[in-house]
């Protein structure tokens, strides 16, 4: 979404003025539809159609007495409340999980957006360098350092048990804790480039009639630049909470058997337990979950811009 | 070598159920200057860019000489334009954006063709500069240079003063004119500034929603308009409600609330009883009642209600005993001293400068800003680039 | 007391910079660890590592597959995604809506989804999933991210200017060659290094799709278990340093360019 074009340096901007320029597009009839072809093509094909299969899957069940992995068409919508039912409890966690990062990442975030859009000056474009930087090496070795730096005898976990902050048997890692952190450091960059892309749009005039018209720091904060940083509010969290809640990654290495989100069930039931429908039952329940809660959530919101 | 006459024929363009152009005519003699003078709104930019082929016309003919080039594409009209915003590429510099048409068309000698259109703008010595790197008025020549070095048939200007403050723009004016002079090739410059029109141009067409008000010199439209909307429009005139007593020989009497005035035949057209008296304010001297000079056009009992002291002119708003206000200009040459607010005078002038409009205008056409001709047409272009967290 | 209330902000952002590098600056550390399998103690400092960054078996095949997968998928999702940005940026088309719905559900589609409902594809037409599976996947999943990138660089290019090519004798052929394309190559090399990473760092979609190949994010999951050894420090370390370099260098570049004014 809008996190890519920042990301990218650019700006998505509405048409500039001036008058249409009928010739400019008239060309050939075809020419637009055979610019789109290849690439549409490509994403029917690898995207919609096998969407639109796993959802067929979904309503699969095993052919009785044929070998593991062998199913027939059976239209059987049980399949859904079944995984519901019994995976609801990692449903939950993953939302709650998602969720706790989101909100983590929005207050550790804004400061930091903030900062850079309104307070970096010409260290502006270092500093958004370094929100990025992390980025560069694989997501998977980030996780894992986390994991180290949080171990049992590594310095954090023993300063927390010196200063009494933690009960001396309880770890960091493996744990609901660790999951949440990780998801939060993994998405922070998501949350904070669009936070950062609304922020640097704000006139810094409005501000100063804020405080022309009596308004303390703390008052225009709230009455000024935080409505006006709605959009981007809205773009970071959506963009931080949709893959955080199918994340499985932070669950498994970060985690223990009893974190594991939904995200853990679906690779399981593909992998270690045979269950294709399962799987697939849930994916689909997660993908409607979350266009579900995006779309309540922009309503409220009042956003319908995302950039 | 001159360059072919333009010729429009009844030109139309429609943008849905919106008629932005409506049955233009009109004929542009090789090597002249021509504007087309209007608000915003009116059609102008939009003949202009069919001209060029940027727009496809709904109806009627463009004609280069004997050439249609009515359906021709942009680049095969030997047309070019000076845009508005100067549309300089940014990725090239400026040598090379004077060289695009040349090069596109593989001319021969290009490094001095270029030269010569540099230094006609004298701007040689900026030519390995970036737009970016250049001033506003510098643009603006790159742009004029750019479009000139291909000594097309008409050179069509899109409000190219536009965004330059107004000594600047005083300078280019004079520019463009010697320029056109120089080269002589044929201009068709789109203004809404009347001023802009009338210094520059030798034949100007006063357009309004869509239509030709009046074509002419400016000394014509500005003497003898023929309809309200260009006699408020370029400048400023006194229009009057009158009725038409007698029509004479060479002389129109008429009414104005009870006092008698004269029109020269040849400038008060029409058959009608109601006409639109108008007169320039700077035609009009406020005098004691007394000191009329004889024959002149008088109304008398008038009070002097605002004195604005511009400068060059003290411009005197004069409420006559009917309630109407008038203006008068009067010029600054120290001679006379300026009538105090309050005064009681007769506000007269010569019968010969007065012109006659048709009664059913509307007097108040064409006052106001300039802007203020209703919503820009609607524009047939797709969607603006959708933001993809929005499908549709 | 004055000071750090008027400078708050600025230090917590500070603090949270710092945190975003702790694992990062954890990794380069142990990068000179000298450990054998398990790099999970520190147990001394060493460059050796660095001189012999393929120590460690099916590194550097797992490397190399990222980086050949990167690049097929990179060119890929650029070409097939700035030909669907052009066409929604400058051409008219019925069914508009249908494509920007198209392009944008894949973004928002939690990539398990997408990894699972393309292995049922593949497993559904009998296919092994493999290299070419990994490359298809990748290829996906970049093609929305740079039809939006080129998108937004196209929408923010004045059109008059290839108005103004038309006007200067250039085709359309022509005026894209020598205006458009060149004013929207920033915009198309930003989407395809963003294709790119994306793709180099893709785990999820790759381990649905892959069977027994290895792609480098995968490589270090796996050895998550037993312990990851060092060389993959040290290779992410150098990704690190060599895609900071390149931002570096363009922003440098930039700065260069704004100060020729």
């Amino acid at each position: 979404m809008s996190l890519t074009a920042v990301a990218a340096g650019t700006r998505v901007a509405g048409p500039p003025e001036g008058s249409p320029d009928e010739s400019g597009r008239r060309g050939r009839r075809s020419t637009p539809y055979l610019l789109l072809l290849p690439g549409l093509a490509w994403l029917v094909l690898f995207f919609a159609v096998p969407v639109v299969a796993l959802g067929s899957t979904s309503l699969q069940t095993r052919v009785p007495g044929a070998e593991v992995g062998v199913y027939q068409q059976t239209f059987r919508w049980a399949n859904y409340s079944d995984a519901l039912r019994e995976y609801a409890p990692q449903f939950g966690r993953s939302f709650l999980y998602a969720g706790l990062a989101t909100v983590l990442c929005l207050v550790i975030g804004y400061p930091l957006a903030y900062a850079i859009a309104l307070r970096a000056g010409r260290w502006r474009n270092l500093m958004l360098v370094a929100v990025v930087a992390p980025f560069f090496t694989s997501f998977i070795l980030r996780t894992i350092a986390w994991r180290q730096v949080l171990a049992d005898n590594g310095p954090v976990t023993s300063t927390l048990h010196g200063l009494h902050l933690l009960p001396a048997t309880q770890s960091l890692t493996a744990s609901p804790t660790a999951v949440v952190a990780g998801l939060t450091y993994n998405f922070l960059p998501f949350m904070v480039l669009p936070l950062y892309a609304s922020l640097e749009r704000l006139d810094p005039r409005l501000v100063e009639a804020s405080g022309d018209l009596y308004a303390t720091a703390p008052v225009t904060f709230r009455r000024v630049t935080l409505p006006l940083s709605m959009p981007g509010v809205v773009a970071g969290t959506l963009l931080t909470f949709i893959p955080a809640a199918g994340d499985y990654v932070n669950a498994a290495l970060l985690g223990n058997p009893s974190t594991a989100m939904i995200g853990n069930v679906v690779d399981s039931r593909f992998f270690r337990i045979v269950d294709y429908p399962t799987a697939a039952a849930l994916s689909f329940v997660l993908m409607a979950a979350i266009l579900l809660l995006v779309s309540i959530y922009i309503r409220r919101a009042g956003t319908e811009e995302l950039v | 070598m001159a360059g072919r006459d333009l010729r429009l024929d009844q030109v139309t363009k429609t943008f849905g159920a919106f008629t932005a152009v409506d049955g233009i005519s009109l004929d542009v003699p090789s090597g002249s200057f021509f504007a087309l003078l209007g608000p915003s709104g009116c059609g102008k930019t939009t003949t202009l860019r069919m001209v060029a082929g940027l727009e496809r016309p709904s109806g009627g003919r463009i004609l280069l000489g004997d050439e249609d080039v009515t359906d021709a594409r942009p680049y095969r009209r030997p047309v070019n334009t000076v845009f508005q915003s100067y549309a300089l590429f940014p990725h090239l510099d400026v040598f090379e954006n004077v060289a695009f048409g040349l090069r596109r068309r593989r001319a021969a000698e290009v490094k001095a063709r270029v030269g010569e259109a540099l230094e006609l703008v004298e701007l040689g010595h900026l030519a390995r500069r970036k737009p970016a790197q250049l001033s506003g008025g510098q643009q603006q020549r790159v742009a004029l240079a750019r479009a000139v070095v291909n000594r097309p048939d008409v050179l069509l200007l899109d409000e190219p003063l536009g965004a330059l403050d107004l000594k600047l723009r005083r300078q280019m004016q004079l520019e463009l004119k010697r320029i056109q002079d120089e080269v002589g090739i044929t201009f068709v410059h789109v203004t809404h500034d009347q001023e802009e029109a009338m210094t520059m141009a030798d034949t100007i067409a006063v357009m309004n929603a869509g239509r030709i008000e009046q074509l002419g010199s400016p000394l014509d439209l500005y003497e003898a308009p023929s309809t309200a909307y260009v006699a408020n429009f370029l400048g400023q005139s006194n229009l009057l409600r009158a009725s038409v007593v007698e029509r004479r020989a060479g002389t129109v009497v008429v009414e104005v609330d009870g006092t008698r005035l004269t029109v020269p035949a040849e400038r008060c057209p029409g058959t009608g009883r109601d006409v639109l008296l108008g007169v320039r304010p700077e035609k009009v001297h406020l005098e004691p009642a007394d000191q009329v000079p004889a024959g002149a056009n008088q109304l008398g009992g008038g009070i002097v209600t605002d004195a604005g002291f511009t400068g060059t002119s003290t411009q005197y708003l004069v409420r006559l005993p009917s309630g109407q206000q008038l203006t008068a200009f009067a010029q600054n040459t120290g001679r006379a001293a300026v009538v105090p607010v309050g005064s009681r005078v007769t506000v007269c002038w010569q019968p010969a400068h007065t012109f006659g409009l048709d009664g059913a205008e509307d007097a108040a056409a064409g006052i106001g800003t300039v802007d203020e001709d209703g919503p820009p047409p609607p524009r047939t272009r797709p969607e603006p680039a959708a933001v993809e967290g929005r499908p549709g | 007391m004055s000071f750090l209330r008027r400078h708050l902000v600025m230090i917590v952002a500070l603090l949270v910079l710092a945190y975003l590098f702790v694992p990062i600056g954890y990794t380069i550390a142990f990068s000179f660890n000298d450990a054998g399998r398990s790099n999970l103690t520190w147990q001394g400092f060493t460059t050796k590592n660095w001189s012999n960054p393929c120590g460690a078996p099916e590194v550097c095949t797992a490397l190399g597959n990222s980086l050949k997968i990167g690049l097929l998928a990179t060119v890929g999702a650029t070409v097939l995604g700035t030909m669907v940005a052009f066409a929604l940026a400058r051409h008219r088309f019925r069914g508009r809506a249908a494509t920007n719905l198209l392009v944008f559900l894949p973004m928002a589609t939690p990539e398990v989804v997408l990894g699972a409902a393309l292995l049922a594809l593949f497993l559904n037409l009998r296919l092994n999933p493999g290299f070419w599976t990994i490359v298809i996947a990748h290829v996906m999943f970049c093609v929305s991210f740079v039809v939006v990138t080129v998108k937004a660089r196209l929408a923010g290019l004045d059109p008059r200017l290839e108005q103004a090519a038309m006007d200067l004798y250039a085709d359309e052929w022509q005026t894209f060659r020598r205006v458009t394309l060149p004013l929207a190559a920033p915009g198309i090399l930003a989407a395809a290094l963003l294709a790119f990473a994306l793709s180099f760092d893709d785990f999820i979609i790759t381990n649905f799709n892959s069977g027994n190949v290895t792609t480098f994010p995968k490589f270090v999951y796996v050895s998550a278990a037993r312990g990851i050894p060092p060389q993959a420090n040290v290779i992410g370390t150098a990704m690190f340093v060599a895609a900071l370099l390149v931002v570096l260098a363009g922003q440098a570049l930039g700065a260069r360019r704004r100060a020729a004014r």
